[in-house]
């Protein structure tokens, strides 16, 4: 039943010897199974063949109608083990002769060989006893010969897991996309866009692209430079631990050139090409989340209120670049965005907070979880009010408010069941009301955005 | 081209002298009391180099600086330096920063995260035993307090180590800014090199 060890792959053999390990659990007679009878067989015989005298005592069980679990998963990391140590020899590169006049080339190979192949590796033991003021203290265990061959395999897995911080240039779009955030850039830029589509100016595409451009480029330089100043604590975070800076695919003075290699051209374009107000917005954008918003992270709870205004700057910077100016459409607009950042972050934070404590971030879910609850609830009416004065400012008509009710509603029922219940459920569905929430509501806004000429009843246009 | 072992004690050596004068040498550009506290834990970390320096040895022909998997305490990748043989004496100091920079980091992540585990275990272990409720469950395992009652926790630790935190940080972006500096430094450099030769051989 077994094929011959050189026809399949040691990968499907390692599955097969996985399965068979979980059915022998459960299924006493594995060897009226054919293939899992067949993977005990060639397991055992490659093992054997390898190491006789070790395993003899296990041929007994051969023929015993239990196949135990513990046999199974003791076959199992042989058979991995010495194939890992096969593929080693293969990969390692031959040593080369030493260059070195000072020093003799056997002896060199020698030592070389002996200090990277074959150390074992000692595991920590778990138990630390420690000193107050000094380091942990790790206590080697005694290894076994079955322990020693598993931590060569372990220590030959860790030595794959070294990679080479030599930067390719096919990979180097990929890392920068990383880098910027790219999918936050672009809901940042939709909602750009979505401020210059409902400011009361005629849509002029040039203008357009300017800003969508110029706010993108913008967005990229301040995440980059955020992931840049962050590396140690994204490191400790689940969520942010594959970033390109902590995974070492980018050097630190690249991310930087790169931040400004964007921030420039991007203010410059927002100052020139649209207007110098968009284009000191934008700049006051960067330096709120680079300078002030992530050095607050770590110092007080006052972070999310400031990060509620950088995620609300964007659409006002749309609307400014449509009309000039800064009017009450634009500010109704950047208050929508501010207090829909509340539900969305508070929820969001309310699962990490094991994360944030460890990592020293001061977050109102850890420290002032109560206000944290409240502020959601708090800001998602705040919603609802604003929708309702939309059309007062002459944003939008009066089916808006009309229309968003539902949503509205159902975003403050939510929020008023995180702020009730306080737990992940609740606030896991919070969080995914946020994400559908927004976007529906600027479609919402865009289709029911009062047309020029016709007459409303709120503040004059200015 | 030296062999790796020499060259991986010569990393763990090289910044016991140099990391004073380093040290001091931060602390003199940038003063804080933060700085202040580092020499005392460089004492202490030049015991823990040894045994943080990595087993891993690049192939010989690699002209580049290796990064290995996340630190089992400390979750920071450590960085394998590449020591060129015409390595300059700013390059020398950027590398001997980087890494004293690296062990630091290591040294507080990994106390900071075995700390926080420490006491998040005797935290769920007394709360279990003032509840009456035995450390493992029916099924054998391991009982666990709910996220509410945790969140207590959370809170007493981020607000007991605010101070530790402020230094860690100061220290950070002190020494991210410096690296970064002397990085572009190197860069300049090197490219002033490439481009020196050529002028003379114009010029000539």
């Amino acid at each position: 039943m077994a094929a011959s060890p050189h026809t399949l792959s040691s990968r499907l053999l390692t599955e097969m010897a996985t399965r068979s390990s979980i059915l022998a659990w459960r299924i006493p007679w594995m060897e009226k199974l054919g293939w899992g009878g067949g993977c005990i067989w060639y397991l055992e015989r490659r093992v054997t063949r390898e190491s006789p005298r070790r395993f003899l005592h296990l041929l007994r069980n051969v023929n015993q109608q239990w196949v135990t679990f513990q046999h199974f998963n003791f076959l199992r990391h042989m058979y991995v083990t010495q194939l890992n140590r096969s593929l080693k020899q293969q990969i390692k590169p031959k040593p080369e002769p030493a260059e070195s006049p000072f020093l003799e080339k056997t002896s060199l190979d020698e030592a070389k060989a002996e200090i990277c192949e074959m150390r074992p590796l000692v595991p920590p033991s778990l138990s630390l006893s420690r000193k107050p003021s000094e380091k942990a203290l790790i206590e080697p265990e005694p290894t076994s010969v079955i322990e020693g061959s598993i931590d060569l395999g372990k220590e030959t897995k860790e030595e794959k897991q070294w990679k080479e911080m030599k930067l390719r240039v096919d990979d180097l779009p990929g890392i920068l996309a990383r880098l910027s955030k790219i999918k936050l850039t672009a809901l940042v830029v939709s909602t750009t866009s979505a401020g210059f589509a409902l400011a009361p100016a005629p849509f002029d595409w040039s203008c357009f692209l300017l800003t969508f451009v110029g706010t993108g480029l913008a967005s990229c330089a301040a995440n980059s430079i955020n992931q840049f100043f962050e590396v140690p604590f994204d490191s400790n975070m689940n969520r942010t631990k594959n970033r390109p800076l902590v995974r070492g695919q980018i050097s630190p003075l690249l991310a930087v050139s790169f931040a400004t290699c964007c921030a420039v051209p991007g203010v410059a374009l927002l100052t020139w090409g649209v207007n110098p107000l968009t284009g000191a917005l934008g700049l006051f954008n960067i330096f709120l989340y680079t300078c002030c918003y992530t050095p607050l992270k770590r110092v007080s709870i006052a972070n999310t209120w400031v990060g509620a205004v950088v995620g609300a700057i964007p659409p006002v910077m749309g609307w400014t670049a449509a009309t000039g100016s800064l009017d009450a459409g634009a500010c109704l607009l950047g208050g929508i965005l501010y207090s829909w950042q509340f539900p969305h972050f508070n929820a969001l934070s309310w699962g990490l907070r094991e994360d944030y404590s460890r990592g020293g971030y001061c977050m109102m879910s850890v420290t002032h979880p109560a206000l944290c609850r409240r502020v959601a609830l708090r800001h998602c009416l705040a919603l609802l009010a604003m929708c309702v004065a939309a059309p007062a400012l002459d944003v939008t008509t009066w089916t808006f408010p009309v229309i968003a009710l539902p949503i509205n509603l159902y975003i403050s029922y939510l929020g008023f069941r995180f702020y009730r219940d306080a737990d992940r459920k609740s606030s896991r569905k919070l969080f995914f009301c946020s994400l559908w929430h927004l976007p529906l509501l600027l479609l919402l806004m865009l289709t029911c955005k009062r047309r020029a000429g016709e007459e409303g009843t709120g503040a004059p246009q200015s | 081209t030296l062999p790796c072992d020499a060259r991986v004690r010569r990393a763990a050596m090289a910044p016991r002298r140099p990391a004073k004068r380093l040290v001091t040498a931060l602390c003199r550009a940038f003063s804080g009391r933060g700085c202040q506290l580092a020499p005392k834990r460089g004492a202490e970390r030049r015991d823990a180099a040894p045994s943080r320096v990595s087993r891993f040895c690049p192939p010989r022909k690699s002209r580049h600086d290796w990064i290995g998997p996340p630190d089992k305490y400390s979750n920071l990748r450590p960085i394998h330096f590449y020591i060129p043989e015409n390595e300059s004496p700013l390059e020398q100091k950027l590398r001997e920063l980087r890494q004293e920079t690296q062990e630091w980091n290591q040294q507080f992540w990994a106390d900071q995260n075995l700390t926080f585990h420490k006491e998040k275990e005797e935290f769920v272990r007394s709360r279990l035993k003032a509840k009456g409720l035995d450390l493992r469950t029916a099924s054998g395992q391991k009982a666990t307090l709910n996220a509410e009652e945790m969140a207590e926790f959370y809170k007493e630790f981020l607000s007991k180590n605010f101070q530790k935190h402020m230094y860690y940080n100061r220290d950070w972006y002190k020494r991210n800014f410096a690296i970064t500096f002397f990085m572009g430094k190197v860069a300049l450099e090197r490219i002033w090199n490439k481009l020196r030769p050529k002028q003379k051989k114009t010029s000539s």
